[in-house]
This record gives C-alpha cells, sequence and structure tokens, in this order.
C-alpha cells in the first residue's frame, strides 16, 4: 500500500459481482467517518456512490460478491491486474454467498423453473468465492460485513500493518458484550459456538440465536455443536438448512450440513 | 493479600442482625458507590447496578445442569436462594477490554482507566476464593496497578449460599459454602421472619453497618445461620476428588480421555469466559485513519481460541482442541499450584452450567483419574 508520498492519497475502488449492495452500502453507512476516509484515500471508483470514474490503477480495491457468470470471471482478473492489494468485502465475496447454493443443485433447472426464456440466461454452475479466480489479499467475512471491521481493514491496509479481525467464535463476543449464553440458558439453537466474531454478537445480544453470517470460526466443531441442537428439537433436514445460507460452501459448514459427517479435524 | 482494609476471617465486631437491606443499600450509595447486585434479565441473575430492594430477584430460583440454566420461580421472599450467576466478579476486577495507552506521533499518553466505587451484593464464598485467586495473579510478582485501584474501590458483601446448584462442588475446593474471608461484609439469609445476620470483614465494612439500624443477633439467629450453611454444604451438585491431583493430573498427559472430551469440546471458550479465575488477555493495536493516534488496548482472551498459541511465522503451538482442552483443566486442577500456591478452581460450577455442550470438569477429572489406575480402589 502506498504512502502518502507528495501529498497523494492512496486511490481506493470499490467493486461489485454477484451480490446485493448491502456491503457496499456499509462504507456509505461510516457517516461519521467518512469525511475522514475520503481525507484519506481517494474513493477513485465506487459507482454506488458516484458515477464519476477515477481511472486505475488502484492501491486498494473492495470487492463485493461471488463469481457466477462468464463475463464476471474475465472481469475479477481485470480488477486484479488494475489493484495493488485486493480485499473481500463480505459472504458473498468471501465465500460464494447464498447464491451458492446453487452449488448444492441443478442450476439449468433452476433457470427453467424461473426464467420465461432460460435461453437467455448464461449463468455459471458453481457460485464461487473471489479467492477461486484471483489471488486475494485480504478476506473480511459478513453478510452485511461490519462496519468497524471495514473501517478496521482499511485503517490497517493504510498503516501497512495486520487488520485485528480476530477469528475465534462469537462467544467470545457474546461474553465481552455482556451476553447471557441463549443456547444454555434459554435453549435458543445457535451457531455462535462454530461462526466467527465480528459482528459484535449482534443477534444473542436481541436473545436470538446466531446465524453463521460470518461463516466458520478459526477451529470449529459442528458434530459436538450438532448434538446439542438436536437435544433442542433440531431435525436433521433442519439443520442442513441453517449451514446452508449465506456461507454455504465454506468447508467446515458445508462438513457441518451434511448428514454423514466424519470426524472433524482441527484446523492445524 | 490485604486489599481495601480487609482484616480476614475475625470479625470487627459481633454479629448483628438487620431485618431490611433499604438501608444498606441507601448507606453504600451515600459512601458513594453504586450497589451492583442480581437482578433478573433475559430469563437469568444477572449483576446489575440496583437501586434499591425492589431489584433484587425475590423468590426466584435455579436450576443448574451441565449444559443447562433455567431460572425457577418459588414465590417466596427469599432474595438469594440461587446458585453462581453467570456473571462473577471478574468483569469488575478485570473488565472484558481496557485500555492500555495511546500514542499521538511519537508521544505516548498514558490511559488511566476508571476505577469506579462499587458494592457488589451477593458475593459467594467461591467468588471470594477467586478474587484471592485473581489477586495473587494480579498483585502477586508482578503487581497490576489498574487491578490494584480497582480493586480497593470494590466493597464486597457475601451472602451466604443457602442453595447450591447442580454444578457446584465448593466444599470439594475448600472455598465453600460459608463465607471465611475476604469480604467487607458477610451476610446470611434467613426467614420467618425475612431477616439477615451481618459479620463485618473490614473497618469499612463495620462503619457501613453502625449507620444502619441493627440489633445483636441472638442464639437463635446464629444458630439458624449456622444451619443455612451447614445444610448448603450437604447439598453440593458435584463432587472432585483432589488428593494427589498435582500428581497424577500431569500425568495423565497421554489419557484417551482427551481424545473423548476434544469431540464434544467446541473450542467456543464459554467455560473460560465463565470462568471467575481465568485471567488470560491479548493485546491489540489499532490506529486511526490519518495513523497519528495509535492505541494498545487488553481484552479477554482464552487458551480455547487458535490465536492465542499463535508464534510469528509458526502454526499454533496447540492446534487441536485436544492439547488446548488438557492445557486448560491441568493447569487449573493442577499446575496453577506451582505458579501461584493454590488450585486455579473455586468450584463454583460455572464452566459445566455455561459450556454449550454441557462438559464437566468433575466427571472429566473422574475419568481421568480412573484412567491412569490413580483410583480409589484399595485391592
Amino acid at each position: 500500500m502506498g504512502t502518502r508520498e507528495s501529498g497523494s492519497r492512496p486511490r481506493m475502488a470499490v467493486w461489485k459481482f454477484a451480490s446485493c449492495d448491502g456491503c457496499q452500502l456499509t462504507l456509505l453507512d461510516c457517516e461519521d467517518e467518512l469525511l475522514s476516509l475520503a481525507a484519506e484515500v481517494e474513493i477513485a471508483y465506487f459507482l454506488e456512490a458516484s458515477s464519476a470514474v477515477g481511472p486505475g490503477p488502484y492501491d486498494l480495491s473492495l470487492v463485493e460478491g461471488s463469481i457466477t457468470t462468464p463475463e464476471d470471471a474475465e472481469r475479477i482478473r481485470h480488477v486484479r491486474r488494475v489493484s495493488k492489494r485486493l480485499v473481500t468485502i463480505g459472504a458473498c465475496a468471501t465465500a460464494g454467498g447464498i447464491q451458492a447454493l446453487r452449488d448444492f443443485a441443478d442450476v439449468k433447472e433452476f433457470a427453467s423453473v424461473v426464467y420465461a426464456r432460460p435461453e437467455y440466461i448464461a449463468t455459471l454452475d458453481k457460485s464461487t468465492p473471489i479467492s477461486a479466480n484471483v489471488p486475494v489479499d485480504f478476506e473480511l467475512r459478513g453478510c452485511p460485513i461490519d462496519k468497524r471491521q471495514l473501517l478496521e481493514v482499511i485503517t490497517a491496509f493504510l498503516a501497512c500493518r495486520r487488520p485485528v479481525v480476530p477469528s475465534h467464535s462469537v462467544c467470545v463476543e457474546c461474553k465481552l458484550r455482556g451476553n447471557i449464553c441463549v443456547l444454555v440458558a434459554h435453549g435458543t439453537p445457535c451457531l455462535g459456538p462454530v461462526t466467527q466474531a465480528g459482528c459484535g454478537a449482534l443477534c444473542p445480544a436481541f436473545n436470538r440465536g446466531c446465524y453463521g453470517c460470518f461463516g466458520p470460526a478459526d477451529t470449529t466443531n459442528s458434530r459436538a455443536l450438532n448434538t446439542k441442537l438436536r437435544v433442542l428439537g433440531m431435525s436433521d433436514p433442519e439443520l442442513v438448512r441453517v449451514y446452508r445460507t449465506f456461507n454455504a460452501t465454506e468447508e467446515q459448514f458445508m462438513r457441518a450440513s451434511e448428514e454423514d459427517q466424519g470426524p472433524e479435524e482441527d484446523r492445524a | 493479600m490485604s486489599v481495601g482494609g480487609s482484616v480476614g476471617g475475625n470479625a470487627l465486631m459481633d454479629t448483628v442482625v438487620i431485618e431490611s437491606l433499604e438501608p444498606l443499600i441507601a448507606a453504600l450509595q451515600s459512601a458513594g458507590y453504586a450497589v451492583v447486585g442480581p437482578t433478573v434479565k433475559d430469563a437469568a441473575v444477572r449483576m446489575a447496578e440496583i437501586s434499591s430492594v425492589e431489584d433484587l430477584p425475590a423468590g426466584v430460583g435455579d436450576v443448574q445442569r451441565p449444559g443447562n440454566y433455567r431460572l425457577a420461580e418459588r414465590g417466596d421472599e427469599m432474595l438469594f436462594d440461587f446458585a453462581a450467576s453467570p456473571d462473577s466478579a471478574k468483569r469488575f476486577t478485570q473488565p472484558p477490554r481496557q485500555r492500555l495507552f495511546r500514542m499521538r506521533g511519537q508521544t505516548i499518553e498514558e490511559v488511566r482507566e476508571k476505577a469506579p466505587r462499587v458494592a457488589l451484593l451477593g458475593v459467594r464464598a467461591c467468588d471470594l476464593a477467586a478474587i484471592a485467586v485473581q489477586d495473587r495473579v494480579f498483585l502477586g510478582r508482578h503487581p497490576d496497578p489498574t487491578y490494584r485501584r480497582r480493586r480497593e474501590a470494590l466493597f464486597l458483601i457475601a451472602v451466604n449460599c443457602a442453595v447450591p446448584g447442580g454444578t457446584c462442588f465448593c466444599v470439594s475446593m475448600g472455598t465453600g459454602p460459608k463465607a471465611t474471608t475476604g469480604f467487607d461484609l458477610a451476610l446470611t439469609e434467613l426467614a420467618s421472619p425475612h431477616r439477615f445476620t451481618v459479620e463485618s470483614g473490614s473497618e469499612r465494612g463495620a462503619q457501613i453497618v453502625a449507620a444502619i439500624p441493627h440489633r445483636p443477633a441472638d442464639q437463635g439467629d446464629l444458630t439458624a445461620a449456622e444451619e443455612v450453611s451447614r445444610i448448603a454444604a450437604t447439598r453440593m451438585g458435584r463432587h472432585v476428588d483432589t488428593e494427589g491431583i498435582q500428581q497424577w493430573l500431569p500425568a495423565a498427559h497421554d489419557s484417551p480421555r482427551w481424545t473423548d472430551v476434544a469431540s464434544r469440546c467446541l473450542s467456543c471458550t464459554n467455560c473460560t469466559m465463565v470462568c471467575p479465575t481465568c485471567f488470560c488477555s491479548t493485546v491489540e493495536d489499532i490506529t486511526d485513519l490519518t495513523g497519528e493516534v495509535t492505541e494498545r488496548s487488553e481484552r479477554w482472551d482464552s487458551c480455547f481460541s487458535l490465536d492465542f498459541t499463535e508464534l510469528s511465522g509458526q502454526p499454533p503451538v496447540r492446534s487441536s482442541a485436544l492439547a488446548r482442552y488438557r492445557q486448560w483443566l491441568t493447569h487449573k486442577f493442577a499446575t496453577w499450584y506451582d505458579q501461584f500456591g493454590t488450585s486455579g478452581c473455586v468450584g463454583c460450577g460455572r464452566c459445566i452450567t455455561w459450556c454449550p455442550t454441557g462438559i464437566d470438569v468433575t466427571e472429566e477429572l473422574s475419568a481421568i483419574r480412573d484412567g491412569t489406575g490413580e483410583t480409589s480402589c484399595i485391592r
């Protein structure tokens, strides 16, 4: 990442692929910090905010969305070429997103049911994360991403340091925040123990179980969690559904959702 | 360890009786303390600031089992007939997050974190023992001045435990159920008529008692109070045989039980977060957007998180759940003695109740001991 030599600010670009725009909106949602951010980086390409397009190359590219079409598979290579650093923002770009549910089925069948003229649809069989297509410098999790974490990542790249984005479970955030454990005290199914922190334990703070928006934590034992979730009354099809949401094709969640699970290995 | 004028177990004055907690709460507030006591929130007993007796959980009990916590309405007038709350005193002695220092350019600015005057009402004997453990950690060889300030600002009002929970084992750990040391005031709640015996454990405790309406305790009061603790001691939900644990637990390094417990362990960190003595933390450095201001802060961390044993350019030292669980249990019950001269466990049972998959340390210890041949069998 370039330093601000001779008064020039690093140039940032924000790109959209298959996604809902929620993560890009998180950047615009940085209302109080947006002016100070703009003072430090030149937001050169951000169609969600402005149709004025500054030419590349860019020092930092934030990429939202997954790759689902042949055109996008080509476009992400272009983005990589014009970007010094590439950071994915959100579950789609990092894990394939909710649209990766197509990976478990036949996308042609979906198209035939949804579209009047399915032959007009040119789409790939799978929805893949950016890292499956080009090298990625950092992956920011979440559906959507967390505003504080986004600012932290940009700030860290400005300071040429490692972002403080812990990969431990949501349980840590619950305890830091003082949330009651909804699994233990209420019997509410919760994916917190296998989900990476980052949201600030938002759902448990409102007595809801964690939905796993931030994907698997660094070390998970979903087999043990599933045993508990079954005790709480969840059926096998329900277990499949809770893991198959925004991070369905993340390896640990994929294994967690599969009926015939082998013993889970820790990441070494 | 003498903090805040505590004088240990010798009562500074004879045990007295108070009919209501209202004057006590008011006296503490007048002395500048925020009174923090048990309240019901989100279907659990949580420690939170209270303004009057009305805020206390009258008639509320709890049922605690491995991985399971439920409130139970009794409907009587008792205010403290429940076992350990998920909140220990740790939240007040060692807050989850605290700033350490800030740098503006090259200049270091000390950050003086607040040490609020807090009166903790309803502390149990196990919690007092846990505070004593933390005192040895933070005021021992490398005293932490911020911890000391917070500790001195903490006024501790024990309420002797009358209804231990299904996961309690303070008797095994020698820490309860009766508070004998480390408090400013120790209360025992008595029924028919509803009243409290009060014992002072410090000068400042005695001063508070002197300022509120009270009468000397008669023999009936004293006998009733002794009965509360005697009966509580017979109601432990769990038991641990600690004999020789410093030897047999570390020696059980290769016990097959570690594989078994690791298959149930989520590595979620809940046990360590609710543990009143687990003190591990990490430091995080952040910068602001301009890069001018840098801040270092400390937050609770856990030996169950993978990052905890990460070394530069190396894989984590304890990469498997097995290694992490073994490290935690062995340290807590055995090698803690080598480091701090006591057990790291006070028998509060929180790690059992709040483990989502219900891992029971007492059961694991018993299985590990049996598996290493160190049983109590005489044949």
